[in-house]
């Protein structure tokens, strides 16, 4: 009995700490950001004026490069990884060695470090959107929301295909032998038994993908131009919320400065409570349904 | 290293949130026998060099953590490093916010280079108000009349320029902007200077290393880098025309000769727009910060007295490593104004050099 009661002491007060920690965060983002929202208040995540020489701060720039870059990526990096999970999920499954190798190289793509992906875009990635660029007659930047938005699709194509992967392997074999057994074909058995079976694991590696994408910082930052204003089109450059805060703030110049990168984080913060809300709410409704 | 950098990190997260006094801090660090130091990364090089060969010859231990001159000067204000360094004098604004009068000791000089990518590297010459239009948008083609009437030799590229800039703030970024601000109206107005400020055009790289990324990847760029990075890495740089009318190719020699000028006694100056006639107009000084009375920093008289010999040497006897590691040594000139300010050093209002025993 006192084994129990130790363990149960023991997750209780880790359950805490946690909770005390991402309080604490909040906490302390707030007060820190404190000089900058009394002196814009609202304002500062609706205007667009970043001006530190001028002491006028406005995140809405930052914030449209942070959502603009994420959603982009997972719109490219969705169907591919979904693909990548069914035939990870169906054949490894079947015993099949190529899909080994395929999970093992998917898994590696997982840890590579970020400013190696930021460095193979600014080699490999730019030339090719440069070309693009001039073949479409605008102006050949390179770099800016495309670029950063092809790197992070690469990048968070593992988070979503893992955790598919492993729903799409969890069907139960009968379902789909019974599938089989009906007469449907291989492309009605993933529409009608799989894909309504994993759709709440999908949503999850979903929630995961764009959890990495709006903090990503290194990768992002090395591609995307780092211009301080509001994107033109998809191909101009500009700049997130991680990235400028990677960028300005080791020499960040006076309070107001400091603090306005501090509560750029504390919106971070706050664009990462409300996607992870909303993802919750849908996976639960997805899975009740089922 | 990362665990002392990561140490000061968390001491002065502790200060910045008002958790700590700073007497407490230096009390503790005063009882090892090394000076401990931190800012600018772009003198860092030089620094390190300087510090490995001093500790050679004296024994003496200095410390110096490269987090950035914002860094390192809010670090000295709240005492937690013995000396502070910085790319970029503080105005009287931020001076009144320290407990104590603070000097700024050169210790260098660096430039600015402007580096571009045109097919085949030819030699470019700028003249200031064609640079700043550039920078603000105003020329956008190579082939502009106003950048071939100053290159009649090249046939310049009917290709559009892309300006490269830094995205983090920096001491760089305040040299050139500083000179821009000189030279052009508009600039002053529109844009002014500082570490970081609001490009009108372009597209910004981190760091030394993301803007030479970008101008080599990118056909038609054009960017500002600091000179020591372009000799290292063979990257070409324009000529600018200078106040005397000068086209000048930054150098070690142009730049220790762009302070052949008359210098203010604080030697809180900047060198652009030089008016020196062979002096490369984006240069600047880059400044070791100490209290005055380095009492008032929390030091003990010994490290008082270690910290005053070190800066002496550096300017003096330590000047003979600048150049192999393609620093500009201070120029004559600058070099008197120091030792006038290193007098002025004071333990508890006693001289720690003592004007007789230094030549």
């Amino acid at each position: 009995m006192d084994g129990d009661k130790a363990f149960r002491i023991g997750l209780n007060l880790t359950a805490f700490l946690f909770i005390l920690f991402v309080g604490i965060t909040f906490l302390s983002l707030i007060i820190a950001s404190g000089p900058s929202i009394k002196a814009f208040g609202w304002k500062f995540v609706i205007s667009t004026e970043w001006d530190p020489t001028a002491g006028k701060f406005g995140a809405l720039p930052f914030l449209t490069g942070t959502l603009l870059t994420s959603f982009l990526a997972l719109l490219m990096s969705t169907p591919l990884a979904f693909s990548l999970a069914l035939f990870l999920g169906i054949y490894s499954r079947k015993g099949l060695r190529f899909a080994y190798i395929l999970d093992y190289a998917v898994d590696l793509l997982a840890g590579i470090p970020s400013v190696i992906y930021g460095l193979w875009a600014l080699f490999f990635l730019v030339p090719v959107v440069r070309w693009m660029e001039i073949k479409m007659n605008i102006t050949p930047f390179g770099v800016g929301i495309f670029t950063a938005s092809l790197v992070l699709a690469i990048m968070i194509i593992p988070y979503i295909s893992s955790i598919s992967k492993e729903m799409v392997a969890m069907v139960p074999q009968d379902l789909l032998e019974a599938g089989m057994a009906l007469g449907a074909t291989d492309w009605e058995v993933v529409k009608n038994i799989i894909v309504p079976y994993c759709l709440s694991g999908f949503y999850a590696g979903i929630l995961l993908g764009l959890g990495r994408a709006l903090g990503e910082t290194m990768a992002v930052t090395m591609v995307i131009g780092n211009f301080n204003g509001m994107p033109k089109d998809l191909f101009s450059p500009g700049n997130t919320m991680a990235s400028v805060i990677a960028n300005e703030f080791a020499e960040a110049v006076g309070d107001l400065h400091l603090s306005s990168l501090i509560q750029i984080g504390l919106w971070l913060f706050l664009v990462n409570v409300i996607v992870n809300l909303v993802g919750q709410v849908i996976v639960r409704k997805v899975s009740i349904r089922r | 290293m990362n665990r002392i950098r990561g140490l000061y990190l968390f001491v002065s997260l502790l200060a910045f949130l008002g958790f700590t006094s700073p007497s407490f801090t230096s009390n503790a660090l005063a009882k090892e026998k090394e000076l401990v130091g931190a800012g600018a990364t772009f003198p860092y090089p030089l620094y390190s060099k300087m510090f490995s060969e001093y500790y050679r010859v004296y024994k003496v231990k200095v410390n110096y953590q490269a987090i950035g001159s914002g860094g390192g000067i809010r670090q000295l204000r709240a005492k937690v490093v013995d000396f502070g360094a910085s790319d970029a004098y503080l105005s009287d604004e931020e001076l009144a916010k320290f407990p104590a009068p603070v000097l700024h000791i050169p210790i260098t000089a660096g430039a600015v280079a402007i580096s571009y990518n045109l097919p085949g590297n030819p030699s470019l010459r700028l003249t200031p108000e064609v640079l700043a239009d550039i920078f603000l948008g105003k020329i956008t083609r190579w082939d502009d009349p106003r950048i071939q009437q100053i290159n009649l030799s090249t046939k310049l590229p009917p290709m559009k320029i892309i300006v490269v800039h830094r995205s983090d703030g920096s001491g760089t970024t305040f040299i050139f902007t500083d000179y821009l601000s000189k030279v052009s109206k508009e600039w002053a107005q529109r844009v002014g200077k500082g570490k970081a400020v609001k490009w009108p055009t372009g597209l910004g790289g981190k760091g030394n290393a993301g803007v030479a990324g970008l101008i080599k990847q990118l056909p038609g760029a054009i960017g500002y880098v600091e000179l020591v990075y372009c000799l290292t890495n063979d990257m070409p740089f324009a000529a600018i025309k200078n106040k005397s009318g000068n086209f000048v190719l930054p150098s070690i020699e142009s730049v220790t000769e762009s302070a052949n000028i008359e210098l203010p006694d604080d030697m809180r100056v900047s060198l652009c727009d030089t008016s020196a006639p062979n002096g490369y107009p984006i240069s600047g000084f880059t400044w070791i910060l100490v209290y005055q009375d380095l009492s008032q920093g929390g030091l003990s008289e010994e490290k008082a007295q270690a910290l005053a010999d070190l800066l002496w040497w550096m300017t003096h006897e330590g000047q003979k490593y600048t150049k192999p590691l393609h620093f500009s040594p201070l120029s004559d000139t600058a070099k008197r104004k120091v030792e006038a300010l290193l007098k002025k050093l004071t333990f508890k209002g006693k001289v720690l050099l003592q004007p007789e025993s230094r030549p």
